[in-house]
């Protein structure tokens, strides 16, 4: 690999369970710039059975769309030169059901949230979580590692110094289970375990000989903090030894890659964490695709990552109306529809995953479905994104009236400054204010957040450029991979219907001074470009706060977007009538505020 | 001439199916090369390790864990009856002895001056796989299986509930598109495979389940009424361990939907034959749908193996059924495959196809939004 400052042109991919992404970067005007994307089936299974097949043609088309060679025969020209080659290349990989792991620990709300926090932060979809206290019997528990078959098991439990026998009865389970590797017959199962150091020796003798096992530094080596990092490095190290090597093809990938191959959620949470540390900011993201949503939040500069597992627009799209209740769904609709025909197509898409909506109302139930599965996976990470918990507080005397225990969420939506969506049904939404609405109805943000879709999905091979050239990655982030929708502006209070909410005083980029008194109960949007900023003073009625405190006016510079600036006077906590005709006709009434829908 | 793929179901009058039918894990394969089979013929057998009982004999005897091995009964390896002791406490001038007494039959695996914990594996639990169809061993899995290969009509269903069955293929509907409702089945329909039309009705279905039918074929069925079947919402499709009496395969997908004309008229030809039909599906990566082997006998095969297999190309002409809002369930011939993309109702850009429905309408459609069917 070339220094730094010497690269200018990377290929990366993504290697999906369907599809292989391909993107070209290269260096124009002192600038990274991404200059095309090619994709190709992705070839992990018969008839193929070689990852590289998909790879080679997702980068020969590439080479066709940009007419720069990256290949000579079938391997990746290194380094560029002559306008040939590239000086990078890297990727990730989610081919084969991803990277699943089980987690263990003593206690289920500590060093066992920790090792789940461990795991799902390195990319991982965590099937079970096992603790002492999971209210389990012992043959339960084993009953569920011999039926869940994981890629691989990271134990962890006490602190270091501490008590070793729960630690050891959990090493006594996983020993009992004899458990096989879900890839790759006649090799053992890889154990990670990063508890206390003291119980190091008792669980080598009982899992050694079983089990691949590895031990690494304590993830929790005293309450009031986690140590995840050698953890997560070896769940990497592993997934590439292990669970890739399993992985037809992958061999020889891994041969061409100049850093390792990364999981692909662990690759687009490395990009949010890059870009909440370099810009300073408290970030969401969102990919919900057709199985699975994973939320990634940096908040108070802690990453949190969690995987909904049966969240998704397809294969799980049944799920979401069984844990969303079609009560929930059906309030997003503004037109009726009698529910044994909102369950049977929502079945049918189950079954036939790859129709796409021919009809507008087909399409008004599809967003209402996502509005809810989003809703869902942030609240699902809302309680998973906490504090340590058992953590004692250290207070003063001026804390006394505002106690919170420890193992609060870390989401702050006040605080939170930029959500970023991706997915199928956020980034291919046929128009931007659709994909803005949806955000907006799901995440129901608070104050001044910032509002963008990933473009064509390329954070995951930015994830993985970031670990090695965060300049290149952050770049092509901002510029090329983000689609800016706008600012959202929200006061958080509830008043009654049409009485005053907000006051917004500003000068439009065309020059029109903006001075208005949004009344409770609405939306609208006034359009500003991407490279549009504005300064805009805000004042909120009695009742109603934006940051500053309850009614304490407040000014800040805000950028627009494909949208444009949002206002957002719905009340926080939004409620939608109950009443049919009064809850439709809000909802058509904000539709076209936002011009979401034709006609 | 623009050329579209489009993942259709398989419908095939006769062809050569392999079914391999392992073991979960390592055991003894039962059967050889060249063996005629029927479905119930049992290929191979193993035994399951059996359940790990975890017992802490210190907290019961409340002694330290260290002072266990030698009031210890049992050693590693030995077997152990239920209410043998596992532990004796030396009491007091001999008297006063506590035990632990075992909870389960089973060998003696270990203890844990650690913990106190001892741990006892219960008897193992045979498991026997049969053949499911009825054929010939093609292919022996050392220790693990066999396949098996037969010959004879294969229908794919697009879903399924319940697991591997067999029995007598029972036509109770005359027509595709009538409903199969409880009036339909007979109380002589025990073990049999009763095909309906476009629906079955939830009393339908119970009647079927009451008489001891192994199975039912039809288009169509009400999520509400899966719901009432399996007690649950059902949030993502994997099928098949369900504890269902009769096996249910739907040809077509959910609400009332008449079979395809083709596959009802196929199944009608093989009225009366032996079946093996599975319920299980699976709708992600590695896709399994749910099936309906019929074999046919070594005579009859001559006169009928000629008849192709249906193509997985769509062209203009091929035959069609609309599988989304707003023509779902209806079918048509292809009149036109444009290659530009073209803007829906939904604003949706799409490749699309032009279509003629059966009655003659005209609509274009995207190609993500049709299957193809038999004639």
């Amino acid at each position: 690999m070339s220094e730094n400052g010497k690269i200018r042109a990377i290929v990366a991919t993504d290697c999906g369970s369907t599809t292989t992404k391909a993107i070209l970067i290269k260096q124009v005007d002192g600038e990274y710039r991404l200059i095309v994307r090619g994709e190709a089936p992705t070839t992990v299974e018969a008839p193929f059975e070689d990852v590289t097949r998909g790879v080679l043609n997702a980068i020969r088309e590439v080479e066709e769309l940009s007419g720069h060679e990256v290949l000579a025969g079938e391997d990746v020209i290194h380094p560029n030169e002559g306008g040939k080659g590239v000086d990078l290349y890297l990727s990730t990989s989610s081919a084969g059901g991803g990277l699943q792991m089980m987690v263990a620990g003593v206690v289920k709300s500590m060093t066992a949230e920790s090792a789940e926090r461990a795991a799902l932060g390195a990319g991982s979809i965590v099937m079970d979580v096992l603790a002492s206290n999971d209210g389990r019997l012992p043959h339960e528990q084993i009953e569920r590692i011999r039926h869940l078959r994981p890629d691989m098991i990271l134990l962890s439990g006490g602190i270091d110094g501490g008590t070793i026998t729960h630690v050891v009865e959990l090493a006594q389970v996983i020993a009992a289970a004899d458990p096989k590797p879900r890839l790759g017959i006649g090799y053992q199962l890889p154990v990670i375990y990063a508890g206390n150091i003291d119980a190091k020796e008792e669980v080598g003798r009982l899992l050694g000989e079983k089990t691949a096992l590895y031990q690494v530094e304590n993830l929790r080596p005293v309450l009031e903090r986690e140590n995840l990092g050698p953890a997560r490095d070896k769940i990497h190290d592993l997934f590439m030894e292990h669970v890739m090597a399993q992985a037809p093809g992958y061999d020889k990938l891994m041969g061409w890659t100049d850093a390792p191959i990364m999981p692909t959620p662990g690759a687009v949470g490395s990009i949010i964490e890059t870009i909440a540390k370099q810009q300073d900011i408290e970030v969401v993201g969102v990919d919900i695709g057709g199985a699975t949503t994973d939320v990634f939040s940096v908040f108070k500069d802690t990453f949190n990552r969690t995987v909904s597992a049966n969240l998704g627009m397809s294969y799980s799209v049944s799920n979401v109306l069984a844990e969303a209740g079609i009560e929930n769904v059906m309030r997003w609709v503004p037109f009726g529809l009698p529910e044994l025909e909102v369950r049977n197509r929502i079945k049918n898409k189950m079954i036939r995953p790859t129709t796409v909506p021919q009809a507008l109302e087909d399409l008004k139930l599809e967003q209402a479905i996502a509005r809810e599965a989003l809703r869902l996976a942030f609240e699902q990470h809302k309680s998973f994104a906490v504090g340590l918990k058992g953590v004692q507080q250290e207070r003063t005397i001026s804390d006394a009236f505002s106690q919170s225990s420890s193992g609060a969420t870390l989401v702050n939506l006040m605080d939170l400054d930029l959500i970023v969506g991706s997915g199928g049904v956020l980034s291919h939404a046929p128009r931007r204010q659709q994909a803005a609405m949806m955000l907006a109805d799901a995440f129901l943000p608070e104050g001044i957040t910032r509002l963008a879709v990933d473009s064509i999905f390329m954070m995951p091979q930015l994830g993985v450029l970031a670990e090695v050239h965060e300049k290149a990655a952050t770049e092509v982030f901002e510029k090329d991979c983000l689609i800016h929708l706008g600012t959202l502006i929200a006061p958080v209070g509830t008043a009654q219907e049409g009485k005053p909410c907000l006051t917004v005083e500003a000068t439009l980029p065309d020059g029109t001074a903006l001075n208005e008194e949004i009344p409770f109960g609405d939306m609208r949007v006034y359009p500003m470009s991407v490279d549009d900023k504005i300064r805009v003073k805000m004042t909120p009625a009695r009742g109603f706060e934006l940051g500053a405190g309850p009614g304490k006016p407040h000014e800040a510079t805000v950028s627009g977007g494909v949208v444009g600036l949002m206002i957002d006077t719905r009340g926080r906590p939004f409620t939608l009538p109950t009443e049919e005709s009064q809850r439709v006709e809000k909802l058509e009434r904000w539709a076209k505020a936002f011009d979401a829908y034709p006609g | 001439m623009a050329h579209a793929y489009t993942p259709g179901l398989r419908v095939s009058e006769m062809t050569v199916l392999r079914k391999d039918r392992r073991l979960p894990i390592k055991g003894d394969v039962l059967v050889n090369v060249g063996d005629v089979v029927t479905s119930d013929t049992v290929v191979a057998n193993t035994f399951l390790p059996g359940n790990v009982q975890l017992i802490n004999v210190a907290s019961k005897l409340g002694i330290p864990p260290q002072d266990l091995p030698p009031i210890m009964q049992k050693g590693e390896g030995d077997t152990i009856k239920r209410g043998e002791p596992l532990a004796t406490t030396k009491g007091l001038f001999g008297m006063f002895k506590s035990n632990v007494p075992s909870p389960c039959d089973g060998t003696f695996e270990s203890v844990s001056t650690v913990t106190g914990q001892v741990i006892l594996r219960e008897p193992p639990t045979p498991i026997e796989i049969d053949a499911y169809v009825d054929g010939r061993v093609v292919d022996v899995f050392e220790n693990e299986g066999v396949a098996v290969e037969v010959t004879g009509t294969f229908i794919q269903g697009i879903f399924g509930v319940g697991g591997e069955k067999t029995g007598l293929l029972t036509i109770r509907t005359d027509d595709p598109g009538r409903p199969l409702t409880a009036d339909d089945i007979r109380d002589d329909d025990a073990g049999r495979i009763i095909v309906g039309g476009s629906h079955v009705t939830w009393e339908g279905l119970q009647r079927a389940m009451e008489v001891g039918a192994h199975g039912v074929v039809v288009g169509g069925f009400d999520d509400p009424d899966l719901k009432k079947l399996l007690g649950k919402d059902l949030g993502v499709a994997i099928t098949g361990h369900e504890n269902v009496t009769t096996t249910l395969v739907l040809t077509e997908g959910f609400g009332e939907i008449a079979m395809a004309h083709g596959t009802f008229e196929l199944l009608k030809k093989r009225d009366g034959r032996k079946a093996s039909i599975n319920g299980a599906t699976q709708i992600r990566a590695g896709v399994i749908r749910p099936e309906i082997v019929i074999p046919i006998e070594e005579a009859q095969k001559s006169d009928e193996i000629a008849v192709a297999e249906q193509g997985t190309g769509l062209d203009i002409g091929s035959s069609i059924r609309a599988i989304r809002a707003p023509y779902f369930g209806r079918l048509g011939e292809v009149t036109g495959l444009p290659n530009e993309l073209q803007k829906m109702e939904s604003e949706s850009m799409v490749r699309v196809l032009k279509v003629k429905f059966a009655d003659g309408e005209e609509a274009l459609l995207p190609r993500a939004n049709v299957e193809m069917i038999e004639r």
